[in-house]
């Protein structure tokens, strides 16, 4: 699935909020003023890191001239991720939003020609003394200017396209959990991820610890299953933790690590928003000169995660065939409803209503298990093999031999339960391809 | 002489001039030796202690397959053209070379230079630091290959690399009586705006002027329009001698391999003649602090209608 949002390609579950356009096509009549502001020394490097980390979300770029502030803002094309930066009157040598007493421009520009404006941030860092930006509503041009060492002066005069004015709707304060982290640890917590990985579940496990996940869809192919990567944060690692234990969600990685790279640059601290699966996650930057908020869809589907943190073996994707043949607590996990309802049903024939009190579609605080002892839900799962088909994958068992699987699931437990006080990763082979 | 006799006479003679080992043998004495005796039946013998200062120079032209190779007792000149617009030469100077000999007034031959450039980093293209590959190169005329022996740390390497029939190169005519424009600029102000070139301009117009803005390159891309001022008293200029506005157009995938070159130089100088033709000049200089020129030549492209100058 690519870069592409889980929210937006999945056709199964509801839908994460997805940012709203408010406001139509505003032809340029009436009085047009121009908007000019100049940004000096390290600022321009500040500015040409926000405009990196957009051009990881969307195509175009909407730049908006306001009273407090200069918004740059952007949004994916199938608009399940959002961002916004608020450069403050004050992070500018000069700003001024519109020529007096007239209208407030805005406009929209490709994301691709702002951003060669911007590319090399070495360059931006070494030769670029000044950078003014102004957009001029007679001309209807956009035009940055880069004042650089020995004189040098480089114009870029941009075309814009029709202008709109683009605004998501969300509010940190609704959600339940937030997390807040200098960017560097959750920076480093995400360095160990593969870079084509698309996903991570981000969860809070036992204790209050902040486990991130390598997540992979059902019907990966089996050599992107082959390896889940698991990186743990203790407690103290943030300086806010006010989430339920049990609480996860799922979102995209480049996006995320295109902010925590601007967040890291800056020094800043990332604060993460979230609410239940499904509802969108706001990642939120500040300081006295910027603001920025990243917001992006979450998978709707609970994974089975809620009911599995800290044990990396109940991840484990069970094959689609199999999940309709074969209950296992983790099919439940998921939010086909259909396969659900099979599952259901050869559950109640075969087991009676053992398996169901495990049955968990909502995140909720799971009883913790003690490492190294097999699961209650693991006792559950074994004997629940339905005669005539395959026999279910002994889970943990894979590359430790195939008969001990309990016990080698107990080390391997025992080995992602040790309680860390900084950053740790543990990588372990799941499916075998 | 024959490539395989070569080969054979230099393995078995190697063992005994060497007793101790692969010492690192800068100036070839076994090859140098063997082969002065018959230096007589080459039209050209070049020998060279840092093969590098030869193949990143040739690197710098670097942007077609063949190139055409003139020899005389200065030196060597080396040719590349494409779509008869644009021309780079290469001039590596009989003083670069530790032996330099030319039996004939010129020698010209056309050869494959990705070919060449390939056999010359035969040992590799970055070499550990301090040790380096020697080379002596050898063309006995036309219809014989040119001969490459390559030495480093004792091993030695024979390429034979066909020739042709050389090809008539362009004349561009251009005559510093008659360049009108001249700019001569520390290339570190260049090489950023070269390698940032808006690619999906067409063409880079370059202006010239002795009023602002002095010297001014631009594109015209998908992007909108960019434009690069260098002012005449930057400490990036080193020379300025504008004495009208010229403002002409190149194709800006004529002038993009020129960025090879660019990057090698430490300054260029860019004159344009009363034609609107552009001479890049760049100077570069080697790793044993050697001094060598790249020159790009290149025809403008249609007139520039008067409406878009002023831009």
């Amino acid at each position: 699935m690519g870069a592409e949002p889980a929210g937006a390609v999945r056709g199964k579950g509801p839908r994460a909020r997805r940012p709203r356009r408010a406001g139509q096509c505003w032809p340029w009549f009436g009085r047009r003023g121009s908007m000019k502001c100049l940004v000096t020394g390290s600022n321009v490097k500040v500015l040409g890191k926000a405009v990196h980390s957009l051009s990881r979300i969307g195509d175009e770029l909407y730049l908006e001239p306001l009273e407090d502030g200069l918004s740059l803002r952007t949004v994916n094309s199938s608009r399940s991720a959002y961002a916004c930066f608020l450069f403050a009157p004050l992070f500018f040598q000069q700003y001024q939003a519109t020529t007096p007493g007239q209208d407030l421009l805005r406009c929209k520009i490709l994301m691709k020609s702002f951003l060669s404006v911007f590319r090399s941030l070495v360059m931006l860092e070494k030769t670029v003394e000044k950078c003014c930006i102004s957009l001029n509503g007679q001309s209807s041009r956009l035009v940055v200017q880069l004042h650089c060492k020995f004189g040098v002066r480089k114009t870029h005069n941009l075309s814009f396209q029709d202008c709109e004015s683009l605004q998501a709707v969300f509010d940190p304060a609704l959600c339940p959990h937030v997390l807040r982290a200098p960017a560097r640890v959750l920076g480093e917590a995400v360095l160990p991820f593969p870079p084509a990985l698309a996903e991570v579940t981000l969860g809070i496990g036992r204790g209050c610890r902040v486990i991130l996940r390598s997540y992979h869809e059902e019907d990966a192919d089996s050599t992107v299953r082959a390896m889940v990567t698991e990186v743990c944060l203790g407690e103290e690692d943030f300086q806010q933790l006010q989430a339920q234990e049990g609480a996860a969600i799922t979102f995209c990685l480049k996006e995320f690590r295109g902010l925590l790279s601007f967040a890291e640059s800056a020094n800043l601290n990332l604060c993460i928003h979230f609410d239940a699966p499904g509802r969108p996650a706001i990642f939120t930057v500040k300081d006295s000169l910027l603001d920025g908020h990243f917001v992006l869809a979450t998978l709707s589907e609970t994974d089975s995660y809620s009911q599995d943190l800290g044990s990396l073996e109940r991840h484990r994707p069970v094959p689609q065939l199999q999940a309709h043949s074969t209950p296992h607590p983790d099919d439940f996990a998921n939010d086909d409803i259909d396969s659900y309802m099979i599952a259901m049903e050869t559950t109640i024939g075969n087991e009676g209503s053992r398996a169901l009190p495990s049955i968990s579609l909502s995140p909720g605080p799971q009883p913790p298990q003690s490492p190294g002892s097999p699961s209650e839900e693991e006792d559950e799962a074994e004997p629940s093999t339905v005669p005539g088909t395959p026999p279910p994958k002994k889970v943990g068992a894979e590359g430790e031999g195939g008969g001990g699987g309990g016990g080698g699931e107990g080390s391997r437990l025992q080995n992602s339960l040790v309680p860390s006080s900084s950053a740790r990763c543990s990588s372990a082979p799941s499916w075998p391809p | 002489m024959d490539w395989g006799y070569f080969a054979i006479r230099g393995s078995r003679c190697w063992p005994q001039k060497h007793p101790s080992g692969p010492n690192v043998q800068r100036t070839m004495p076994l090859l140098t030796q063997q082969i002065q005796d018959d230096d007589d039946q080459y039209s050209l013998v070049a020998s060279l202690d840092n093969v590098r200062n030869l193949s990143t120079i040739l690197k710098a032209i670097h942007f077609r397959e063949h190139a055409t190779c003139f020899a005389t007792k200065n030196g060597i000149k080396v040719t590349v053209e494409n779509a008869k617009c644009v021309q780079a030469n290469a001039f590596i100077q009989a003083g670069i070379f530790q032996e330099f000999k030319v039996q004939e007034e010129s020698v010209t031959f056309r050869i494959n230079l990705t070919v060449l450039l390939d056999c010359l980093s035969i040992f590799g293209s970055s070499p550990m630091p301090g040790t380096l590959t020697a080379l002596r190169m050898c063309y006995q005329g036309d219809g014989y290959p040119l001969m490459l022996f390559l030495e480093e740390g004792g091993v030695v390497t024979v390429c034979k690399i066909n020739t042709q029939e050389p090809e008539e190169t362009l004349d561009f005519d251009f005559c510093s009586t008659n360049v009108i424009n001249k700019i001569i600029l520390q290339s570190e102000g260049l090489r950023e705006a070269f390698s940032e070139l808006d690619m999906t301009s067409e063409v880079l117009q370059i202006t010239m002027s002795p009023d602002k803005p002095y010297f001014r390159l631009s594109t015209f891309g998908n992007a909108g329009s960019s434009h690069l001022d260098y002012p005449k008293d930057s400490d990036l200029m080193e020379a300025f001698h504008c004495n009208q506005t010229q403002v002409n157009r190149y194709k800006i995938s004529l002038l993009k391999p020129s960025t090879k070159a660019l990057v090698l130089s430490c300054k260029v100088s860019i004159r344009t003649d009363n034609r609107g033709f552009l001479s890049l000049q760049y100077m570069i200089r080697n790793e044993d602090g050697q001094i060598c020129f790249v020159e790009y030549y290149c025809c403008p492209d249609e007139e520039v209608p008067e409406s878009e100058s002023s831009i």
